[in-house]
């Protein structure tokens, strides 16, 4: 039998507010352990929590990217269970009024458009964070965590592919950078991410029995554990077997899921409006104003390069995957003639250094109109292609300007031509098997001779020049 | 006279003209508390040094201009204090000294009162007795034998035997005003957000108000203006201009249209309690306001509504009591379940286990429609009740309590019989409307408390009723033998 498999998607991105959702302390991350914290956040007796109002507007503002319909009420709920990285013991959330609902994301399957539903989205608080040392008989608890603001998108089952899963998360990630209201970062935990996974018989319109994954650390490790999981219940649904309904746990190392907890120990979260707090009633002139307000999101901007600068399809989606890519290469054009050589330099040169170095864009030592003059001193002869590569790594490693470092290092292209006449004639003396061959209509030997010119100039001659003369020499 | 009698107004004037001092008026309190607590038990902290302290500073400084400045206030073990045990009377946080202040007791010290002490309530404020005390009971000063009523029953007890000029109480199903009605005092029950909740250790969040317990209807007024007002702190607490109460302390109910609601003088209402209450409205009625029979149908669900309301915020509220940040943690245990369960067990009394336990019943999947949603209908039409009632009367008059005092003892084995002592309180905060409890006669030497109920935020029509009534009467100035 074939089957189809259905994903959907939790996933929980911590909000870039300066405070806490529902007191004024600090969101910074790292910072000593429980210096973050007041008596509100560590949720002591007779404390409230206060609503803070920019973690609405954000939460709102990824609602409206992500294409979701606002209601104009909606309220917070109690999500009640015990643990020590939850000092309320409940967790303030929001149950049957979110936020936002119906929302979408556009992911690329086979070159066609495919948009996956967003279900809902809810602003809640997180929790502290379990330290378990090594051999010790307890374990310690940090709440600089507990209380800084999340929202959680949940997707609609139309994920089909662990492929798909992971464009979608790109996707998501690309577009709340771009608006500013996360940071997205995965190893920092400001972005987290459970699965649910169930197969059914192709043509079905009943969903199979589904298999939640936790311990997701990375997008990686998202696509990874669904092939896995997929593969387990398709042999399990091959044999005659039944899937059972239970939360499982990626293990990384071994590249296997494990058995969590069973539905039966699901717990009962006893869920009730917050007294607390009071409804939040929200402004729709506020709505359409952040509406209003929202950058040019990557959709958008890949078509714009494209019309606009005339890049090819994969250029415009390499460059606008990231805002802070994007944001660099426009300053570029914005001082350059021609995009699609800004395209190359950025594309080719500029994420390589970046992948081997594991650098982001915002830790680029050097600015946008650097890249830029140096593009310029290509143009005009000043240095060759070949050299500019050096001088570019050069720039990464220590930030300086091209010229200076074109002057420091001797890198000028040799464009005079006596001077060039000078070793062109050197090489045909120490060359006569190249210089018969050449005579001879083998159009190559004229290549080596180039080859041997700039060797001897250690490549700062121009090589064009350099081409003309040897021809000329040569008759 | 003992200083310690004195009431607000009366101590202010005589620190006004520095008749008196904050210090000799402390020390007078003080020395009352030694001679009486033994018998009445009121207070589970008594912070006497730091009260002489204050006292002694507030003379020193010399400014009486405000009304509290200089006076002596006890201060339910509910109300976080800083740097002052703060218990709710339960084992679970005997050792639990806050480190900020609620906002009530951050405005008296600012009003340069001066807090003598934390006063005994049943855990949690759950109960009517002020026997669920995790610690001991308070006895009624007008009967030791008898009950002061509860939650609030240390602060009520405390100012009726003279062992503080005023307190503060807090009331979440009557908490406040069926104490005062049991110790012969004035308790004040403000509408919900009209006083900030920051601080007030919560027992159910929607119905819980922090508000006076005094000795006048005058001291009423002034303690709320006192704490009154919207707090930044407290999303719950209304953002609504806050009057000057002492301009209600006006001698007129002319032309006042009062209801009197039947089910409240019903069955299971104590006949000398009825006949207390007619003959208020009958004071009344002689000063110029009209008492008609009303009928708020919906009463007699609003008991059951509570009981499924009240337990199941607590089951939440009292859920981060588990031994992990601060309180009392149990020893022994084997894992983080067994230290759960094992603080919990030992830290909390059978009257909180059992909210706890009901409120997690009505809270859990499969049940939530059926209690907690209903319960939140039957809500609505109490509420409805009163709206409706508000469109023609300006304020409704009612027992506080079904009977006066009862023994030490007498209902500690029969947990709803123990909730029918709220049975006239409990539609109001259902309601979310203020009340009064003020003295208005005794059955068999014990204090009946007359309640007079009033509009969202219309406390100052429920004081001038208050007032006029007590100033007709003589019921306040009437002292327990101790």
């Amino acid at each position: 039998m074939e089957f189809e498999t259905v994903i959907g998607l939790e996933v929980h991105v911590e909000l870039l507010t300066k405070s806490k959702v529902f007191c004024s302390c600090t969101t910074e991350f790292g910072g000593e352990v429980n210096t973050h914290c007041c008596p509100v956040c560590l949720g002591m007796p007779g404390v409230l929590p206060v609503l803070n109002k920019k973690a609405v507007e954000y939460a709102i503002k990824a609602a409206l990217a992500l294409n979701c319909e606002i209601p104009e009420f909606s309220k917070f709920d109690r999500k009640n269970y015990f643990y020590p990285d939850l000092p309320k013991a409940y967790q303030i959330s929001q149950y049957d009024l979110p936020l936002a609902r119906k929302g979408y994301i556009e992911i690329e399957v086979d070159g066609k458009p495919k948009r996956i539903g967003i279900n809902r989205i809810h602003l809640e608080e997180d929790a502290g964070k379990l330290i378990h040392e090594e051999g010790k008989s307890y374990s310690l608890v940090d709440l600089n965590r507990t209380g800084v603001p999340l929202i959680e998108i949940v997707s609609e089952p139309d994920i089909r592919t662990p492929e798909e899963a992971w464009l979608y998360l790109n996707k998501l990630k690309t577009i709340l950078q771009y608006i500013e209201v996360s940071d997205c970062k995965m190893e920092e935990g400001s972005l987290r991410c459970d699965t649910n996974i169930s197969l059914r018989p192709k043509g079905s319109d009943k969903f199979g029995t589904k298999v939640e994954l936790k311990n997701l650390g990375s997008f990686r490790a998202v696509r990874r554990s669904l092939e896995y999981e997929e593969r387990r219940q398709r042999e399990i649904l091959e044999q005659g077997g039944v899937i059972v309904q239970e939360t499982r746990r990626w293990d990384e190392a071994r590249g296997i899921t494990i058995p969590l907890r069973s539905k039966e120990e699901a717990h009962d979260y006893r869920y009730f409006p917050d007294p607390d707090l009071v409804p939040i009633v929200i402004d729709r002139e506020w709505v359409e104003k952040l509406k209003s307000e929202l950058p040019e999101l990557p959709d958008a901007k890949k078509k714009r390069y494209m019309e606009e600068y005339g890049l090819p399809a994969y250029d415009a989606g390499v460059l606008t995957a990231s805002k802070a890519l994007a944001n660099f290469f426009e300053e570029c054009v914005s001082q350059y003639h021609d995009p699609k050589t800004v395209s190359n330099w950025v594309m080719s040169e500029m994420l390589g250094i970046l992948n081997e170095t594991g650098r982001e864009v915002d830790e680029i030592p050097f600015k946008p109109e650097q890249l830029v003059k140096m593009l310029k001193m290509i143009d005009s002869g000043t240095i060759s292609g070949k050299i500019a590569k050096e001088v570019f790594r050069d720039m990464f490693d220590t930030g300086k300007d091209p010229e200076a470092i074109v002057k420091e290092k001797g890198l000028t292209q040799i464009s005079d031509e006596k001077e060039l006449e000078k070793i062109a004639k050197k090489v045909i003396e120490e060359n006569p098997k190249s210089v018969e061959d050449y005579k001879k209509g083998k159009e190559k030997a004229l290549g080596f001779l180039v080859g041997q010119v700039m060797k001897e100039t250690r490549g700062k001659a121009n090589p064009q020049l350099v081409n003309k003369i040897l021809k000329e020499l040569l008759g | 006279m003992n200083l310690s009698e004195l009431t607000i107004h009366e101590a202010h004037e005589l620190l006004s003209k520095k008749e008196i001092s904050s210090e000799e008026l402390t020390k007078a309190v003080l020395d009352r508390i030694d001679k009486v607590e033994e018998d009445i038990k009121a207070f589970l902290t008594i912070d006497k040094e730091r009260a002489l302290e204050i006292s002694k500073k507030v003379d020193k400084e010399g400014d009486f201009s405000n009304p509290l400045a200089g006076i002596p206030v006890a201060i339910k073990d509910n109300i976080c204090t800083k740097d002052l045990k703060t218990t709710c009377a339960s084992k679970i946080l005997a050792n639990f000294v806050p480190p900020y202040d609620a906002t009530v007791c951050e405005k008296l010290k600012s009003e340069k009162a001066v807090i003598i002490g934390k006063t005994n309530m049943d855990e949690f404020a759950m109960g009517s007795s002020t026997e669920n005390s995790g610690f001991f009971a308070t006895r009624n000063p007008w009967d030791v034998d008898r009950v002061p009523g509860g939650s609030s029953g240390g602060s009520a007890a405390a100012v009726a035997a003279d062992e503080c000029i005023f307190a503060l109480g807090s009331d979440t199903g009557g908490s406040i005003r069926q104490p005062a009605s049991y110790c012969g005092v004035v308790g004040l029950k403000p509408t919900y957000g009209r006083v900030s909740r920051y601080g007030l250790v919560a027992y159910a969040s929607s119905l819980d108000q922090i508000g006076p317990i005094t000795k006048d209807v005058r001291d009423c007024a002034i303690v709320l203006n006192a704490i009154a007002g919207w707090d930044e702190k407290d999303s719950t607490s209304v953002n609504l201009p806050v009057p000057d109460f002492t301009k209600s302390l006006v001698e007129d109910v002319k032309g006042m249209k009062m209801g009197l609601p039947k089910e409240y003088l019903g069955e299971g209402i104590e006949p000398e309690v009825r006949e207390a209450v007619l003959s208020a409205a009958r004071v009344f009625e002689n000063l110029g306001a009209s008492v008609e029979e009303i009928s708020l149908p919906h009463t007699e669900y609003a008991l059951w509504a509570y009981y499924i309301i009240a337990p199941a915020e607590a089951s939440s509220n009292l859920a981060r009591y588990d031994g992990i940040r601060y309180g009392v943690r149990a020893k022994d245990s084997d894992d983080l379940i067994d230290l759960y369960k094992k603080t919990r067990s030992e830290g909390f009394g059978r009257e909180v286990k059992r909210r706890i336990m009901l409120g997690t019943y009505a809270l859990s999947s499969g049940y939530y429609d059926a209690y907690y949603l209903k319960a939140q209908k039957v809500r609505t039409l109490v509420k409805a009740d009163f709206d409706r009632a508000f469109e023609k009367y300006d304020v409704i008059i009612a027992p506080t309590a079904p009977t006066p005092a009862f023994r030490i003892g007498e209902k500690t084995g029969d947990p709803l019989k123990m909730y029918m002592s709220d049975v006239c309180t409990i539609p109001v905060n259902m309601a979310g409307l203020p009340a009064i409890s003020i003295p208005c006669g005794f059955s068999g030497g014990l204090p009946v408390g007359l309640q007079i109920i009033g509009k969202p935020f219309d406390e100052a029509t429920v004081i001038r009723a208050a007032y006029t009534f007590e100033q007709a009467t003589d019921f306040n100035t009437k002292k327990p033998a101790l």
